[in-house]
């Protein structure tokens, strides 16, 4: 278990909130669409800090502007992986960003382990650091 | 310039003092070249002193002027040099019936080839070299600067910038949140470590060293850099999240310096920080040194209200700023609005707009007053620090947007029930006034009733919001704009 507040990973814009409704959900995607961005649903069993990519349940959303089949969309990655995390992470092309604007967890395994600091003593009382996740110590889709 | 084309050449150049109008530094008639450097000064001449001639002496003092004329100005293509006052007219609310005595905006360009690429020590030691004190004028100010595409694509600009930041971060589509370690000395490695390990376990995305945290008796800077680097691979385990502290290598020497990032970056920091202070050719040094080894480097403008501040003399933030983004910081506090240091709110919406966008329009509302052209440098985080907390979130987005970083020291470390739970309830506020706007809601407005019902199962937001509900720093400011909707004088 984690220690943490709400004992859980705090990755993307609202893990401090209780999870998002399909409304808040919702809302979130018009905000997206509203300022032209493409949203995209990502899911994983490693969610590692420095695990940049997640599994994509298809390409970003380029083309689909209305929230209502989005949503649907989640709940099929939900439906199919409903014990991993999903994130929906929304796409700026525009000059001078060209690159993620939004990120936010819209689904999470039952149980968090968690992570654990592994350190190796070296010279002059330096320590490197290895934050490892519990769970990856599974092999892939039998980790949660 | 009239008068310059009736002299001779010979004329001209004979030995003597002649007004600096005449000697070719004032040109009414001039059309500024895509490549000039451009400035503009507020001037207070002496009492008697014409302002056209003041803005010809500036421009000279500012460029390849003596105090008298030389015979060697005619081995040179001495036009090409010399700096050209080209507009001077009389500053809104100034001279008699008001309470300020009479200043004047001139308008100064300067030729690209007076100076070297890649330099800002080289363009400050001519722009704000030795003019700053001269006689002919009582006060002056550097209010702005128009820096040419062609000379900003010889600087760095930001090592990492905006975008790269947040990718290496994995932090999207919200300020990030920061807090300066208190007390700011006299903590032991061990102690400090703690503070910064409870903090971003509790919720915060940064810590900071402060910018007189160095290397003194009760805490040497590799004891420090060892214990923070502890606490943030603690916190980042327990988070799941990046975090960082930003370790400052402020230190009496370059090769000090080198030697303090680099090991930071052996303990796997992702981000130093470094004081205005050392000046700007160590700033770009370390901005160089950044960019090469992948950090991201966080600047602190230790000193820069000894001369940004008051409003007759000295020079505006906002060219600081300009200098700051050519220097290749990533992150430069540029105030809070709200806070407990000076900031008019349009004034620094002119700084921020500066650091972050990639094209900056003429506005004078917001002391903007020449158009910028970026020209593809990276953008800046500014930062807001100083007597801000969680019950102003609504305000703080408001004014400041969501590409910023949040420093609640106090706001945090203060917090009644801990230092976890003060960085809990900074972060509980941010997501759900961050969720409030993206649902459209009118959030300035019904901040305190979201923040209220956030506390509602927040405990540490509750107890935030009632420890500092009436705490407002209200007091004017003294740098505020000259132009729409209340223009004022300088005190």
């Amino acid at each position: 278990m984690m220690s943490n507040h709400g004992n859980r990973i705090t990755q993307g814009q609202f893990s401090y909130l209780p999870d998002l409704t399909d409304e808040q959900i919702s809302a979130q995607i018009r905000y997206a669409l509203k300022n032209k961005w493409a949203l995209g649903i990502e899911y994983t069993d490693d969610p590692h800090p420095r695990n940049t990519y997640w599994e994509m349940f298809g390409n970003p959303m380029f083309d689909l502007k209305d929230p209502a089949g989005i949503l649907i969309e989640i709940n099929n990655c939900r439906k199919t992986f409903p014990n991993y995390y999903i994130r929906v992470t929304a796409f700026d092309s525009t000059a001078g960003w060209e690159t993620p604007r939004m990120s936010y967890i819209v689904n999470r395994p039952k149980k968090e382990p968690g992570f654990g600091v592994a350190r190796t003593e070296g010279p002059g009382r330096q320590i490197s650091y290895r934050v490892h996740s519990y769970a990856t110590d599974k092999p892939e889709g039998e980790r949660y | 310039m009239a008068m310059v084309k009736e002299r001779s050449s010979a004329d001209r150049y004979k030995a003597g003092v002649i007004p600096y109008k005449t000697m070719g530094y004032w040109e009414p008639d001039y059309k500024p070249k895509d490549t000039d450097v451009i400035t503009m000064f507020r001037i207070t001449p002496q009492p008697g002193v014409d302002h056209e001639e003041a803005a010809a002496a500036v421009a000279g003092e500012s460029s390849t002027a003596t105090w008298t004329v030389v015979w060697t100005d005619r081995l040179t293509n001495c036009d090409v040099y010399r700096a050209k006052a080209y507009k001077s007219e009389p500053v809104p609310n100034t001279g008699p019936g008001t309470k300020t005595e009479q200043q004047y905006f001139a308008y100064i360009a300067y030729d690209l080839d007076l100076f070297e690429g890649g330099s800002i020590a080289n363009l400050t030691a001519s722009i704000i070299g030795n003019v700053f004190g001269f006689k002919a004028v009582k006060a002056l100010r550097l209010e702005d600067m128009r820096i040419p595409v062609a000379y900003l694509k010889t600087f760095q600009g930001p090592a990492t910038g905006i975008v790269v930041e947040r990718e290496r971060l994995d932090k999207f589509g919200r300020p990030l949140l920061g807090a300066t370690t208190k007390p700011k000395l006299g903590l032991s490695g061990r102690n400090y470590g703690r503070v910064v390990y409870e903090a971003l376990k509790g919720g915060l995305d940064f810590v900071k060293d402060d910018e007189n945290i160095n290397s003194q008796p009760f805490m040497h800077w590799r004891d420090r850099f060892l214990y923070c680097m502890e606490a943030v691979n603690r916190a980042s385990a327990a988070s799941g999240e990046v975090k960082g502290h930003y370790l400052n290598v402020t230190a009496g020497t370059m090769e000090d310096m080198y030697e303090r990032a680099e090991f930071a970056k052996s303990l796997g920091s992702v981000i130093i920080m470094t004081d205005l202070v050392i000046g700007y050719t160590a700033i770009q040094s370390m901005a160089k040194w950044a960019r090469k080894n992948d950090m991201i480097l966080h600047l602190h403008r230790a000193g820069n209200s000894t001369y940004s501040r008051q409003k007759n003399h000295g020079m505006n933030f906002r060219v600081i700023c300009k200098w700051m983004r050519m220097a290749g910081v990533d992150h430069i506090h540029a105030g809070t609005v709200v806070g407990k240091l000076e900031g008019d709110p349009l004034m620094i919406k002119g700084f921020y707009d500066t650091l972050r966008d990639t094209h900056t329009p003429q506005n004078l509302e917001t002391g903007l007053f020449f158009e910028q052209n970026w020209a593809s440098l990276k953008k800046v985080m500014p930062v807001a620090s100083g007597g801000i907390h969680a019950g102003q979130m609504h305000q703080l987005i408001h004014y400041l947007g969501e590409d910023v970083v949040l420093q609640f020291g106090g706001g945090t470390i203060g917090h009644p029930m801990g230092i976890q739970a003060g960085a809990v309830a900074n972060r509980v506020a941010l997501e759900a006034m961050i969720m409030a706007r993206n649902e459209g809601r009118d959030y300035l407005r019904e901040g305190p009733e979201i923040l209220n019902k956030a506390a509602r199962w927040c405990a540490p937001l509750k107890s935030a919001l009632e420890v500092w509900k009436d705490i407002t720093f209200n007091y004017e400011s003294t740098d505020t704009a000259d132009f729409v909707p209340t223009a004022t004088g300088s005190v």
